[in-house]
Formats: C-alpha cells, structure tokens, sequence
C-alpha cells in the first residue's frame, strides 16, 4: 500500500522561475490497485512518481509504503519496495551490458550483491523463460548488448526486469510515450498482463485519457500538484472520454486546454 | 633490438599493464577520469621504496603501497561524491597533493634500492638471471591480477560497479547506490596503480619524485591501443587488450628509440608517445572509412521486423 501524505515539492525556490510543482497531494493506493494517473503538463505527474521512487525529496509531507516511511530514504535504498519503468527506453537499462546481464541486475534489486557469480546456469534457463513470454525472439539473444535493441524492445525487456522481483509497487512513467503506436500497443498489453499475473499494486502515468480509463481499476488526474479527480468502480465503469473532460470542468470551472489531453 | 633490450621493454610494458587495468577500471568501468594515477604510482613507489629501505620485508612494503594507493583513490572519490567537486578537478587536486606527500613519504627525492631485498630478489631460484626473471614474476603477477579482476567483473558486485558507469539512474532503481561504487572503485583503480608503482621501483632499482609524470598518458595510451588491436568481444577479452597494449606500446617505445636509423633519442620518448597515441586514435576511424562488411544476418525476431520497415 501507498499513503502519500501532503507533499509538497517547488524548484527554484525564493527566485523569479520558483515552481510550486506539488502542493500538498494526498493519495492512498490500497494493495493490488492498478491505478492510471493524467494531467496536463505541468501538473506534477512525473515529479509524484520521482517523490515516490525517491528521485526527488520532498520539501513537505510524508511518503509510507505498506507502513514504512520512506520519505527520507534515497532512490537506492527504496529499490526493494519500488520497482519502476522509465518514459526514455534507454533510462531503465544499460545499454552497455548485455541481456542477461541486465536481468542479472535487475534480479538482485535492493538485495546485498556478493561476490558470488552473477549469471549462474540455472539463472540463465530462468531468464530465457522469462524472455519468451514476450514472444520477440529474446530468449534466444541472452548474450546480446542491450544498445543492439529497439526502444520497444528494451522497453518490454524493462518491463521484465521490474516484475522479477516482487515489489510493493510499480511505477510506470508514461512508459509508452517514446514508442510508435503499434509498439505501444503490445507493450500497454504487456503491462496489463504483467500487473495482473502478478497482482501489483501500481501506478500509471499517462498522457492519454483513453489509456487511463482502458487500463486498470482507478483514475486519478492530477492539477496544479494536487489531486483534483479520482473515479473508480460504477462510476468509472461507464465512462467516456467526454465523461471524464466534462467532470474536469465542473469541478474545476474551467475549461480544460491541454490540446494533448483532448486529442489523445 | 637486443634480446635484453626486448625483454626490458615486455618488463616494464607489463608493470605499465597493471595501470592500463587501473586507467580502464576509472574511466571506462565507472566512467570517472580519473588523474589521481599521476600521483599515485609514485606514492606506491615512495611507499615501497621507503619501507624496504627501512627494513621492511618486501611483500609487505608492497601490500602498504597498495592500501596506500586505494586510500588516494578513495580520496578523490570522496572529494566528488561528498563533496561534490568537479571529478577531474577533484582527482587534479589529490594528484598535485600527493607529490607533496611522496616527498614527505621518501624524506628526499629519490631513494636508490640497489642493493635492498625486492619482491625479485625473494623469488629468484637457480640462478635464473635478473633479465628473464623479472618479467616471468611480472607477468605471474599480471595474469593473476587480471584474472580476478576478470572474476570480480563477472560477479554481482562487479556487475554493480559497471552498471554504475553505464547508467548511473537505472543502478540506483535497482538499489546500487552509485556513490559507493564510486569510492569502491576508485580505490581499486589506484591500488592497482599503486601497486604497478612499487613493482616499478623495485625492478629499476630506485624511486623519484618525478618518476609519475606522465603515467596517465601512458595507461590511456595502453587502454586505447589495447582496444584499436583487439576490439572488445567481452570483458575478459579487454582486460587482456589492455595488458596487452601496454606491452605493445612500450614494446615499440623501445624499437624506436633503439633504431639506429631514426635517430630518436631518450629525450624524444613524450614526442613518440604523443604520435603513437594519435595513431591509435585515428586506425578505428580509417576502419570505419573502409568499406564496411554487412553483420551476419540474425534471426529477425517479428517485432524487430516490424520496426524495421
């Protein structure tokens, strides 16, 4: 479970370009939720999930993941709570190690590392069942470097790595802006597929309100750092994109102009 | 080039292989240039040297130039990762203090070890003489350091720490913190140096003061004309390549400083290093120039077909 108490986050405070980004966000996530997160730019959707990994500290407020505060603790040193998947598919691995290298890493997330082997052969068999589940001929590239990859490639590959070690919650940042439509696609069917195989809690950002309410069980949109709108059950069940545009304006009183949101 | 001559250069090209391990660790591994090397193979030399002459037993001296070198290496780390200095000026600054500190080390700028126990004397049997001893402890010395060092990048700390030069953000998702592997790594890297500089003086038979300018230019120069001759498959493959650009290198330092013909001198050494390091530099950009062969043809996989369009 996540329990967002308050935060608040302002770049360049006391100077001409401060920032108010997050101003006092609250937001529960019980275990097992796969929520999606909008907002129109600027309204502080990656700098939450950044607060949440431990990316950025928060000036004000306080951040507990099933119970334990984390709201001081370094993005390292939460990594055994929160798995994550970068928007830049070439943020979430390195391209300069190989496949099974990579998964190696990503096996060992908020673990010690010893001086032990990294890939052992009964390693190596576990990853290549892994890789298959992708269905893009991986599993038989183990030993090839990650820079050989496409984005979409390295972005589902990211996707594995996240879910191979349980976490207490997932976070996706916009995680299939970067790739074409047909990518995006496989790669947004993966996630669903993953979230719901292993029963993740989970955050999605996203810049489509169509994915918001296609994917998962909750919405939340987020305005000026705050959270402004939260549908979920019945309610969400039935609803449209204009559903979701027309509930903005009332509860905001003004008209939503992000031509990004309304065309996605 | 006489025998003794060729088996001198290998001698020292081999020590110098030890850098080229150190360079490539700092600033190809955790991607930190890092000039602390100028300083401390010196001080690794300084220590030695000063401790053999105090009587100390000449492994030991030499296991103390190591610590002593990890010790600066941590340091230059420290200096970025706390402090947060700029890294090359960070590692600027504890190279220019370790001079101070080799001289204060050795008590006067230069301590000869003629007639002093050495880690080669120790070892020597049967009358082997100096010329073919020296560079078969070496390269013992160097395979053994390359192949744990080999160990050490296959393992899950090893991978930590190349993962930290590769993508410092994605290490931190995965819980490595970045700083640590920093520190860690410097140390190792200058220990290694530092250990090349104890071996160095105990083979010429004495220590400098000045005797590290220059060193960093040499180790890169090992590690570019280690990957120009041996394209990098694996790691294990390049640590090899760095050895092995050492030995090259100093291999032909000494041809073209022997050749008659040429009529190079010592003096002329910087000068034939600075055009050896350029044509290491320019032989991959004539590569790519020629015309390229196609890469095998792999096993397109559906998506990548896709994409491929």
């Amino acid at each position: 479970m996540l329990h967002a108490k308050a935060l608040e986050i302002t770049f360049n405070p006391g100077t001409p370009i401060e920032n108010r980004v997050l101003r006092g966000l609250d937001l529960k996530i019980p275990t097992g939720q796969f929520v999606t997160v909008i907002g129109s730019n600027g309204a502080g959707k990656s700098t939450f999930l950044n607060a949440v990994s431990g990316d950025l500290m928060v000036d004000r407020g306080t951040i507990h993941i099933d119970g334990e505060d984390v709201t001081r603790r370094a993005a390292w040193q939460r990594s055994d709570l929160v798995a994550r998947v970068f928007q830049d598919p070439m943020a979430g691995t390195c391209e300069a190690l190989t496949i099974e290298e990579n998964m190696a890493l990503a096996w060992k997330r908020g673990a010690r590392r010893g001086f032990g082997f990294s890939l052992t052969r009964s390693l190596r068999e576990f990853f290549r069942e892994k890789l298959s589940i992708l269905e893009l001929g991986l599993e038989n590239r183990l030993a090839d470097r990650m820079g050989l990859l496409s984005g979409g490639q390295r972005q589902a590959v990211s996707l594995l790595m996240a879910s191979l070690q349980p976490s207490r919650i997932l976070l996706l940042d916009e995680h299939t802006a970067a790739l074409d439509p047909k990518t995006a696609a496989f790669v947004l069917e993966l996630t669903a597929r993953i979230v719901e195989t292993g029963k993740l809690t989970a955050m999605m950002v996203t810049h489509s309100m169509r994915q918001a309410l296609d994917f998962g069980s909750r919405t939340v949109m987020l305005h000026e750092g705050r959270v402004i709108l939260d549908v979920k059950g019945e309610e969400r069940a039935g609803m449209d994109v204009p559903d979701l545009l027309h509930m903005f304006q009332k509860t905001r009183g003004e008209k939503l102009d992000d031509d990004k949101l309304l065309l996605a | 080039m006489s025998l003794i001559a060729s088996l001198g250069a290998i001698e020292i090209g081999l020590i110098f292989g030890l850098v080229a391990l150190g360079v490539y660790l700092s600033f190809r591994i955790i991607n930190f240039p890092d000039l602390t090397v100028d300083g401390s193979f010196p001080l690794g030399g300084a220590v030695a040297a000063a401790l053999i002459v105090a009587g100390w037993n000449p492994f030991a001296a030499t296991g103390a130039a190591i610590a002593a070198g990890a010790l600066s290496g941590w340091l230059t780390a420290w200096l970025n990762v706390r402090l947060r200095i700029m890294q090359l000026l960070a590692s600027i600054l504890v190279m220019i203090a370790l001079y101070s500190i080799n001289l204060r080390v050795m008590g006067k700028p230069n301590i000869a070890l003629i007639d002093e126990p050495t880690v080669f004397s120790m070892l020597a049997f049967g009358g082997m003489p100096d010329y073919l001893l020296k560079p078969l402890v070496l390269l013992a010395i160097v395979v053994l350091v390359k192949v744990l060092l080999d160990l050490f990048f296959a393992s899950e700390a090893g991978l930590a720490m190349r993962a930290t030069g590769g993508n410092p953000r994605m290490a931190r998702a995965q819980g490595i913190s970045t700083d640590r592997q920093t520190l860690w790594g410097l140390a190792l890297s200058n220990a290694l140096v530092a250990l090349a500089g104890a071996l160095f003086v105990q083979s010429q038979g004495g220590a400098d003061i000045s005797m590290g300018i220059g060193t960093i230019v040499v180790g890169l120069a090992a590690v570019i004309i280690g990957e120009t001759i041996l394209p990098a498959r694996s790691l294990v493959v390049t640590t090899l390549a760095c050895v092995l650009g050492a030995v090259l290198y100093r291999f032909f330092i000494a041809l073209a400083l022997n050749s008659d013909f040429i009529g190079l001198k010592a003096q002329d050494l910087n000068l034939v290093t600075a055009v050896l390091v350029a044509f290491a530099l320019l032989v991959p950009a004539w590569k790519r120039k020629l015309p390229a062969r196609r890469p095998a043809a792999r096993t397109v996989s559906p998506m990548a077909a896709k994409e491929a369009r």
